[in-house]
């Protein structure tokens, strides 16, 4: 029984309102179905009926986590989601599978890499992006104490960074154990490209560059305070995603940046559209997203802002 | 307990208030004027809901998923005290929650519509519920017969069936018309019957508009034998109002405060189809 299980079990053994629902995807959660009866219900292949019997239950006072791929959940059940679990603000917990690059080898159809942009745009729905399974467990255990609307990135990994504090569902998170105030870059993140944005710092610090990582489990609501913190106090900032630059946490931070009118030099490193098909670590290369990639543009993103010299006026 | 009279006297002023609720903004009448009877039965005879138990878990519940026909449930709740008759002068101010689809913050309504093709899995999501939760209580989901357009439905049904659902009944209000098309000349639905069973499930079908009709088989709905029921309701679109009975262009209706004065003669029998103005907003 892996972590997500033993937390489903023992929650749903203390709270009677907790049901488990999927859209025939059961396959992290094989030993879930035999101990929760009929308080686990696989739809099939429908997560349109899904979203609309979670918020059914919910409305009786269940709450209800859903489990189905990202992509399909997101996409597929959007509207249900905002018409029927939005808009009453209703206890569902919406975890989705092979979120980002985790989808690897299934192709465009299955990439959830607009997810976060999706559900971030709707009203009373938190993002949360995990790093781990740790962090995974934690954050699900923190929504089941205080069941609210969540779209979850599901992530089974191993643990992507040492654990100082308990998570917070609100809080950003720093990694780096960089103390300088004014660090030359400040790389803020989440989810699944942790352990590589991790990978990359080690490279940079050889070669002299002070790094400040953040990580924000939460895209929705957002630990404003912490990215506001970066922007001020590094010279430069990269937001490092597996998702679209178009709607994910780039955009978020450059809303944040706009509004407190923050003048400040920041670059993704995100996707700019689907990405060719393939297994996880030439998927992450060939896009750029691996620790070695990320320090490489890192590097260059640098060096550009070195070369770029104050023009005078007159000249 | 039922009595013909009092569901006749009840329908008759519930669409005087649909009448009413389609000027100033207006409203979409003739689809609420098709399902006016079916709502005043079911609330009057069938559900066990009252004004003073609209938070009781026994209740039944009912949810419109054709929403746009909501000024036949206020109508129906301003007659049977669920509702506080003088909200419906708020219809389309926001101060109030009354517009043209319904809000669960009106009284009674136990979900909120609009987009079609959504309350039969949330009906089914309660269902399931309401099962786990040993009571008796019945889920009746009000659908359109041009909502069924909409492939969630078949899901639903696909769902509804496995899980055995045998609390749950859909009543199609089967008025032959969609927003501006007969739903025969756009996406034929006959044999409807045939397609609800082919399903697997319990199909009945009744006149919608005859209350003794209605009387004779919903006493008995949702059959309890391990699959969910549908009853087709055959109705009209804009019923008892001639002038808008069974158009095409009269599912949108924001008449003139006089063509509704001369509609209301009409429904009272005091005048018969004089409405020609055009006057029609079509959404």
């Amino acid at each position: 029984m892996n972590r997500y299980e033993l937390l489903l079990r023992d929650r749903c053994a203390i709270d009677p309102r907790i049901m488990i629902l999927t859209a025939e995807n059961r396959g992290h959660m094989r030993s879930v179905p035999p101990l929760l009866g009929d308080r686990f219900v696989d739809v099939g292949i429908a997560e349109q009926t899904m979203i609309g019997m979670a918020a059914g239950l919910a409305a009786r006072g269940r709450v209800v986590v859903v489990h189905a791929l990202a992509a399909f959940l997101t996409l597929r059940a959007f509207e249900f989601i905002r018409d029927d679990v939005a808009i009453p603000n209703l206890p569902v917990i919406m975890v989705g599978m092979v979120p980002g690059v985790l989808s690897d080898g299934n192709g465009p159809t299955h990439q959830a890499i607009d997810d976060v942009g999706l559900m971030r745009a709707m009203p009373n729905v938190g993002v949360f992006c995990p790093a781990d399974e740790e962090e995974f467990v934690e954050g699900m255990a923190e929504l089941f104490d205080n069941p609210r609307p969540c779209y979850v990135r599901y992530i089974g990994s191993q643990a992507a960074y040492r654990r100082e504090h308990r998570t917070t569902l609100q809080r950003g998170i720093v990694l780096s154990d960089e103390r300088e105030c004014c660090p030359d870059v400040a790389l803020l993140t989440y989810g699944a490209m942790v352990p590589h944005v991790l990978e990359a710092v080690q490279q940079l610090e050889q070669t002299g560059v002070s790094v400040r990582v953040v990580h924000l489990p939460m895209i929705d609501p957002l630990d404003e305070t912490v990215i506001i913190e970066a922007l001020h106090d590094a010279a430069v900032t990269v937001v490092v995603e597996d998702h679209l630059i178009r709607s994910g946490l780039y955009s978020v931070v450059c809303e944040i940046a706009i509004r407190h009118r923050i003048h400040a030099s920041l670059h993704p490193i995100g996707l700019p559209t689907w990405f060719a098909a393939g297994r996880l670590p030439q998927v992450l290369r060939m896009n750029g997203l691996d620790g070695a990639s990320i320090a490489h543009r890192v590097t260059a993103i640098l060096n550009d802002e070195a070369t770029i010299q104050p023009t005078t006026n007159g000249e | 307990m039922y009595d013909r009279n009092v569901c006749e006297a009840h329908a008759l002023r519930v669409r005087e208030h649909i009448l009413a609720m389609s000027t100033d903004g207006g409203c979409f009448t003739g689809a609420s004027l098709s399902c006016a009877d079916l709502l005043v039965y079911l609330y009057s005879s069938y559900l066990n809901v009252r004004p003073d138990n609209l938070s009781d878990p026994d209740r039944d519940i009912l949810l419109l998923s054709k929403g746009h026909d909501v000024p036949a449930l206020y109508g129906t709740f301003a007659e049977l005290g669920i509702l506080e008759p003088g909200r419906l002068a708020n219809h389309l101010d926001c101060n109030d929650h009354i517009y043209w689809h319904p809000n669960r913050a009106v009284p009674g309504v136990e979900f909120h519509s609009g987009s079609l093709g959504h309350l039969l899995s949330v009906g089914m999501g309660m269902a399931l519920s309401i099962r786990l939760e040993q009571r008796q209580s019945r889920i009746v989901v009000i659908l359109g017969d041009g909502e069924l357009n909409e492939g969630s439905i078949w899901e639903a049904c696909q769902v509804a069936h496995s899980l055995h659902l045998d609390n749950l009944l859909a009543i199609v209000d089967r008025n032959w018309f969609q927003a501006n098309m007969p739903t025969e000349e756009l996406s034929p639905l006959e044999p409807l019957d045939e397609k609800f069973r082919a399903f697997g499930w319990n199909v009945l079908r009744v006149d919608g508009h005859d209350f003794d009709a209605l009387h004779s088989v919903l006493p008995d709905l949702p059959l309890r034998n391990g699959v969910p029921t549908v009853l087709i309701a055959d109705t009209m679109r804009g019923k008892g109002v001639p002038s808008i009975e069974a158009r095409a262009d009269r599912w949108f209706c924001n008449f003139s405060h006089d063509e509704v004065r001369q509609l209301t003669e009409e429904l009272h029998g005091t005048s018969s189809a004089t409405l020609v103005s055009p006057t029609l907003t079509v959404r």
